[in-house]
């Protein structure tokens, strides 16, 4: 695990939402911890490299940009979870998949263009594993994603 | 959206240099100035096409490990409601509301992250509590499969 001391944790807290879109956005990030430029490029490469920042730039909203997206669970049997997970992985319309024990225990979302090319993505995988699946787009957003609080 | 941002979005999407300047190569690649990818980015996070700027952090690495789906069973006049209180717990990161099926009853999802599997049971209880929804299950990821950022 990476070590992080407070100005790691006060970087981190701030630069998730409000990183300095600007010219020079170290030398702004600078000024507002009081160190100097350098060592903030310092600070954001060894956390980089430990993975404790994944990247820094723009998150995109796939609904904005035309694409449709959705939440599949699927009821897999113990011993087909990897092959199973495998034939799940290899669209890369899926963007996010875990192991998550009980009756439904593959959870996976997955982002596409159309509906159609997600339902069809459904059928596809339905017909390769032979497992119940739940389609489960969102109904209504409430809250998306953005800051951990890093304490 | 024109070209431009498109391709301005592709060149920034996995992430700038952290360097003096990190705008400065890409300007040069697009023709615009440095001052232009300042404004684009402001448009476009205003007309919603980027949620926002930043850092995406590996909660794992920094010792965030546990993370929880926890699954609600929500009345339908009661979803407006519930759905903003557990919106403003600041251990949520997401909240959706979501259809059921006859073998799947819940309706609201929230993703709690955090340092420990008890933390995240112990959100839970609070949300429980403050919305009054006693009906709900928490599914823990045990193992992850794949984890990709959305992209152009």
């Amino acid at each position: 695990m990476v070590q992080l001391d407070q100005i790691d944790k006060d970087i981190l807290n701030s630069i998730q939402l409000d990183f300095p879109v600007e010219t020079h956005p170290f030398e702004k990030l600078g000024e507002q911890f009081g160190i100097p430029e350098d060592e903030i490029i310092e600070r954001l490469e060894r956390l980089s490299n430990a993975g404790a920042i994944r990247r820094i730039g723009p998150i995109i909203n796939t609904k904005k940009t035309g694409g449709i997206s959705t939440l599949v669970a699927a009821k897999v049997p113990e011993n087909r979870i990897d092959e199973v997970a495998e034939i799940i992985n290899r669209y890369t319309e899926v963007s996010h998949n875990y192991l998550r024990p009980a009756e439904y225990n593959i959870w996976f979302t997955m982002s596409a263009p159309s509906e159609a090319r997600l339902i069809q993505i459904l059928d596809e995988i339905k017909a390769k594993t032979g497992c119940d699946l739940i389609n489960l787009p969102t109904k209504r957003l409430f809250k998306i994603g953005v800051k951990f609080n890093i304490r | 959206m024109d070209e431009i941002d498109t391709k301005l979005i592709k060149l920034t999407q996995d992430g700038i240099t952290l360097t003096h300047a990190p705008f400065a190569n890409i300007a040069k690649e697009l023709g615009i100035s440095e001052e232009e990818i300042v404004t684009r980015f402001e448009n476009l996070q205003q007309s919603g096409v980027i949620r926002r700027f930043g850092a995406s952090i590996g909660h794992r690495a920094i010792g965030i490990t546990a993370n929880a789906m926890c699954t609600w069973n929500v009345p339908e006049d009661k979803v407006e409601e519930v759905g903003a209180i557990m919106a403003g717990f600041s251990e949520v990161t997401h909240c959706y509301e979501r259809p059921r099926y006859p073998d799947w009853p819940y309706n609201l999802f929230t993703m709690v992250h955090s340092y420990t599997r008890e933390d995240c049971e112990k959100v839970a209880r609070e949300i429980s509590k403050a919305t009054g929804i006693s009906d709900y299950s928490l599914l823990f990821s045990e193992r992850e499969f794949k984890k990709t950022g959305a992209r152009l």
